[in-house]
């Protein structure tokens, strides 16, 4: 059990220091990293302190610690992954929105374009 | 009155021509706008050598975000009725001035062409068959009235309808979804029997393996397009 925790550590330290490098050489933006950066807080927390750790299966109903990690590490993930989806769903939005907006104003700009080459 | 044809079109190169064509001698004077969802071939060349006006988008939508970019063009254009027309070639012009006549005569906000009303029911898939008995089904409680041809892409929509279908338009596989969005506009819409025809080139694109994901995308938007109710009817 410690050695598993031991792990999760190091994985939410690890996942910690890749989302920090990649919002500093900007692949990903400041405002996408905050989901998996409180993941891996919450991951490092939950490692950490094992008080609140001998709590959590009894709170789920669960009968080894183990289990319950794994389940609250599926939980925050798959928040992290919801998240993920509401902010993409809005930029498919976004995107098709824009997409509409650039071919009408193409449309209009080369209607104008041929209003002012008939007046010439 | 003004009225434009719109005809969504993804690499019909060999049927837009003649399909333009068509409406154009049905209807002289009419605009007819080809909405082009980025093709990979010579669709915008041939529908402007036929007439055409051509909406190009710069990116592949779909054909519900390729049928929105046109209704949102002709809303701001200040267009009375658009009328869509397939570019494959299936649907017959000659019946455009009939959807029309309808729009206008009874007030309605979205007028079906349909191949199932008065049994001229013909060129269609076996699959897209059982889709149309299963939507059929389906679509009969929540619209409180039957629906012949739920996935008829003939469709004339008044002002009222293009306002809506701006902001609100499904993405994929549009007709059965749109269906649902004016009924919670409590907008009415009206079925008329068309003709059908198969279509002049290309291919479909719902193909046999693509119709379980296309049932149950619809139905989950209908679904979702059902909790959205603004309202219960009296």
């Amino acid at each position: 059990m410690d050695r598993m925790l031991d792990v999760m550590a190091i994985f939410s330290l690890l996942l910690a220091a890749l989302v920090l490098v990649s919002v500093r050489r900007e692949h990903i933006r400041v405002e996408y990293s905050v989901s998996w950066l409180a993941a891996a807080v919450a991951l490092l927390i939950l490692s950490r302190w094992h008080g609140l750790l001998a709590r959590i299966p009894v709170w789920l109903g669960v009968p080894d610690a183990p289990l319950a990690v794994l389940i609250v590490s599926c939980g925050v993930f798959v928040l992290v992954l919801y998240r993920l989806s509401l902010m993409i769903s809005r930029l498919k939005d976004s995107n098709i929105a824009l997409i509409q907006k650039v071919a009408i104003l193409e449309f209009n700009l080369e209607a104008l374009h041929e209003k002012v080459k008939a007046a010439r | 009155m003004k009225l434009l044809v719109l005809i969504p079109a993804y690499n019909e190169e060999g049927a837009i021509g003649s399909v333009v064509q068509e409406v154009r001698s049905v209807m002289p004077g009419t605009p007819v706008l080809v909405v082009d969802d980025c093709s990979g071939d010579a669709t915008i060349r041939r529908a402007r050598e036929a007439g055409a006006e051509v909406l190009a988008l710069p990116y592949h939508l779909g054909l519900g975000g390729c049928v929105q970019a046109g209704y949102r063009l002709a809303y701001e254009q200040g267009y009375d009725y658009v009328i869509r027309v397939d570019g494959d070639g299936q649907h017959d012009p000659r019946d455009i001035p009939r959807i029309l006549a309808a729009l206008e005569k009874e007030g309605c906000e979205m007028v079906i062409g349909s191949r199932y009303v008065n049994g001229s029911g013909s060129h269609t898939s076996l699959v897209r068959g059982i889709a149309i008995l299963f939507f059929r089904a389906v679509l009969r409680p929540i619209l409180d009235k039957p629906v012949h041809d739920p996935t008829s892409g003939f469709v004339g929509v008044n002002r009222t309808a293009l306002e809506v279908f701006g902001r609100t338009f499904p993405l994929e596989y549009p007709e059965i979804e749109a269906l649902v969005v004016l009924q919670r506009k409590r907008f009415r819409f009206l079925e008329i029997p068309c003709r059908m025809r198969p279509r002049q080139a290309g291919r479909s694109t719902i193909t046999a393996m693509k119709s379980i994901y296309y049932m149950v995308h619809v139905l989950l938007g209908v679904f979702v397009n059902v909790l959205k109710y603004e309202g219960r009817r009296k």
